[in-house]
């Protein structure tokens, strides 16, 4: 187990080099200047800019500036907010996007299991029909239509009611993580009923099922002990993908309801092209996947001993 | 127990000499091919799927001939309007300067508050969004006139609404009103004035104001003939999925967004499963430390953030934000999506080298091209196909994704993506806007996934047949 848990962290860490590797040749790659500015800016000026974020040394030197920085957790100062360094940034706004992250997953993995075995344990008849049908809507309706949607269905019920149930927009208190968790949960929620059907419909077929049943196991006892458990595992691989998925579709819910998360924080720096926030935001970011993925294989491995025996691959 | 004897006859061993009653096959055999499609015809939502993608595929290539509307032509009578047939629109003059109504000057009068409000307020010529024209009686004493306009019936003197303007002698009793008029009812008032305050009493008229365009405006239109006269009535154009908030054809910009939306939507998966299929194919082929090389490199690639890497490459091509980029969306796109088709044509190709019919075709000196279009080509098409078809909705989703947070294409390009997005802006006062593009992308996601869902069915033999 030790011995696959190193393995996974060592491609894991190469992986990281890679992704920031990639992302300081992207973003060196960009033509036009990075201090270039409405403003006519005095040389003497420009050249303390340049010192300060060392664009003044060849490429091979800010390369290893870079990363010796990055290696001490420095992603440096944002080129468009005076003085605000993006760790700052990062500190600031990333744990309101884990939060509505968490949220967000936990809501799909409990929905997406629980109607994915009623669904596989009513096969074919109606309740099966309807949650495949509302999964069906799920996966083919984009999120930020969900978003959009969902922002027009509280404003009139708000309205209707006289008082506000759950704010349109806005963050700081618990209702209003709702909403945005249910929308940014919902695309998922849907993929994981799919999947939990599918393999709940392997389990119930399979001989210890049916001895389960034989030996006169109570139908409840046969489901959560038998059927659940061991229909759930697929469910646990695909959570590192989910994750990336997670991180990204709460760009637009972070957006749509005006959440001070990093997603939103990236896509301003992205259209304000703020370099260093760019690529702070982007390391930090895939090394963070890679590790959420690492975990997920070490979580797979623990549950699941098979995988570990086979090592990678 | 009684010994039956046989006692052979002459003739018993010669071969029968009719034609032998063996099982008759009475119907042409199935290509691979036809077997899939029958087995595909049998799975209606597949079927509807498959005619709606065609629909779709039509109402994009042949849509700009069948509506020929400019997608960036404004018609700036008819703005965020809803499904319409079109307004009808009063023609009216060319724009012309107006000196107004004068009359003769009366003599002044010391109290502002004691002055009488004008009597005969009336519209002179019919009202419309080109111009209201007002005309009142002069009061004896009036230095000036303050004219207002409210958009319900003022309830007071300080109800008047919008202040449009005055006049600054006791004889100029008119005024004309062109400021962002719509096709609805105001209330116009006016006040007498002394030249430095206002009377407490004032006039009120309601104006029902017409839809209209001028003359010059409709015929460049090619809305009427050259015998149109002022005062017809035209009708405007129809918006069969209304306008958005620069009145422009939601269904012109709908058509041409499918362009964009499809063509990444479709070429993209194209090409990356393309590319996919031959690396992969290739990887599983070799075999050894070759594949195992090759298939670090899809470990790397698969392993980036997707999206960020996507909006990375947007600007690492030199696309900063607010600016369209479709092909660098599809190079990237394409750079980022082939690792999943080549891990999976990977695992089909090292799966079927171990087939016992591949070996016994190498055993007897198949060579490497025989293999591959006989054996491998044929087992993995199916496969190729489903993963193609899962690919394209994707791709479709990460389109409209990238051009909903504004780094994919934007306006004024139309995509089905930046349509949402400009949409949303609206949404809770024009809900059409939003609606429509959102309908679309849905639509085709969902045809797209029951067909691959239906391709998956009709393809695996074993789902069906059983074994």
């Amino acid at each position: 187990m030790l011995k696959f848990m190193l393995q996974r962290l060592v491609s894991g860490l190469v992986t990281v080099w890679f992704i920031a590797t990639a992302t300081f040749l992207a973003m060196h790659a960009v033509p036009g200047d990075p201090l270039l500015n409405d403003k006519a800016v005095p040389p003497e000026i420009r050249r303390n800019l340049e010192a300060r974020y060392g664009l003044d040394q060849p490429l091979p030197q800010q390369y290893l500036l870079y990363m010796g920085n990055m290696l001490q957790g420095d992603f440096g100062i944002s080129f468009t907010q005076q003085n605000r360094r993006v760790n700052d940034i990062i500190r600031a706004h990333f744990p309101v996007s884990a939060l509505l992250g968490v949220a967000a997953i936990l809501i799909a993995a409990a929905g997406g299991i629980l109607w994915g075995a009623l669904a596989a344990l009513y096969r074919n008849r109606l309740p099966d029909r309807l949650i495949m049908l509302l999964v069906v809507l799920g996966i083919s309706v984009p999120g930020f239509v969900f978003a959009a949607l969902a922002q027009l269905l509280l404003v009139n019920v708000n309205r209707w009611l006289g008082f506000t149930l759950l704010p349109v927009a806005g963050w700081g208190t618990p209702a209003h993580l709702v909403m945005p968790a249910l929308v940014l949960g919902l695309g998922l929620l849907a993929f994981l009923t799919r999947l939990m059907r599918s393999s709940m419909l392997e389990v119930i077929s399979a001989d210890y099922i049916r001895t389960a049943r034989a030996k006169g196991l109570s139908p409840l006892r046969i489901f959560f002990r038998h059927q659940l458990r061991n229909a759930i595992l697929p469910v646990i691989t695909v959570l590192g993908p989910a994750i990336a998925a997670i991180t990204t579709g709460g760009f637009v819910v972070e957006l749509v309801f005006a959440i001070p998360g990093l997603g939103r924080y990236f896509v301003q720096a992205v259209q304000q092209l703020d370099y260093t926030v760019i690529m702070g935001t982007t390391v930090f970011y895939g090394a963070f996947l890679v590790l959420m993925v690492i975990l997920v294989d070490i979580l797979y491995g623990i549950v699941d001993p098979r995988i570990r025996e086979r090592g990678h691959d | 127990m009684t010994e039956s004897h046989y006692a052979p006859r002459p003739g018993d061993f010669d071969p029968l000499d009719a034609a032998p009653q063996a099982q008759t096959v009475c119907r042409p055999p199935l290509s691979r091919v036809q077997a899939t499609w029958q087995r595909f015809r049998r799975n209606r939502s597949a079927l509807i799927s498959l005619g709606l993608i065609l629909a779709l595929l039509l109402f994009t290539l042949a849509g700009p001939w069948f509506w020929p509307v400019d997608p960036a032509r404004q018609d700036l009578e008819q703005i965020s309007r809803p499904p319409t047939l079109g307004k009808v629109a009063l023609l009216v003059a060319d724009d012309r300067p107006w000196h107004g109504s004068t009359a003769e000057p009366p003599p002044a009068l010391p109290d502002a508050t004691a002055l009488p409000a004008p009597t005969g307020l009336t519209i002179l010529e019919p009202a419309t969004t080109r111009s209201v024209r007002l005309r009142w009686e002069p009061v004896a004493g009036a230095a000036g006139y303050a004219i207002y306009r409210s958009e319900r019936p003022p309830a007071d003197r300080a109800d008047l609404g919008l202040p449009l303007g005055e006049t600054w002698s006791g004889n100029e009793v008119g005024y004309e009103d062109r400021l962002q008029l719509e096709d609805r009812s105001y209330y116009y008032s006016v006040v007498t004035s002394d030249g430095f305050d206002e009377s407490a009493a004032f006039a009120v008229v309601e104006v029902a104001v017409a839809q209209g365009i001028t003359l010059a405006d409709a015929r460049s239109r090619g809305l009427v003939g050259p015998d149109a006269a002022i005062g017809d009535r035209v009708r405007l154009e129809a918006h069969p999925l209304g306008t958005d908030y620069l009145g422009r054809d939601l269904l012109a910009r709908l058509i041409h967004g499918a362009r964009v939306s499809l063509f990444i939507g479709l070429a993209a998966p194209l090409l990356f499963v393309l590319l996919g299929t031959l690396y992969g194919g290739l990887a599983g082929y070799m075999g050894g430390r070759i594949d195992r090389a090759m298939m670090r490199v899809v470990d790397f690639v698969i392993a980036l953030p997707f999206l960020l890497f996507m909006i990375l490459f947007k600007i690492a091509f030199g696309i900063g934000p607010g600016e369209s980029g479709v092909l660098p969306m599809l190079v990237a796109l394409v750079l980022l999506s082939w690792p999943s088709s080549a891990r999976l044509v990977r695992g089909q190709v090292l799966q079927l080298r171990h087939e016992p019919y591949v070996q016994a075709a190498r055993l007897q000196g198949a060579g490497a091209p025989y293999l591959i279009r006989s054996h491998m080509l044929p087992n993995i098409l199916g496969v190729i196909l489903v993963d193609l078809t899962f690919a394209i909705p994707s791709a479709i989703f990460i389109e409209a994704f990238l051009s909903f947070i504004g780094m994919g294409v934007v306006p004024p390009t139309p995509s089905w993506g930046s349509l949402c997005n400009e949409g949303m802006n609206t949404m809770l006062t024009h809900p059409h806007e939003l609606f429509f593009p959102a309908c679309l992308i849905s639509t085709t996601v969902l045809a797209f996934n029951l067909l691959g869902d239906g391709l998956r069915d009709a393809l695996d033999v074993r789902l069906t047949e059983g074994t």
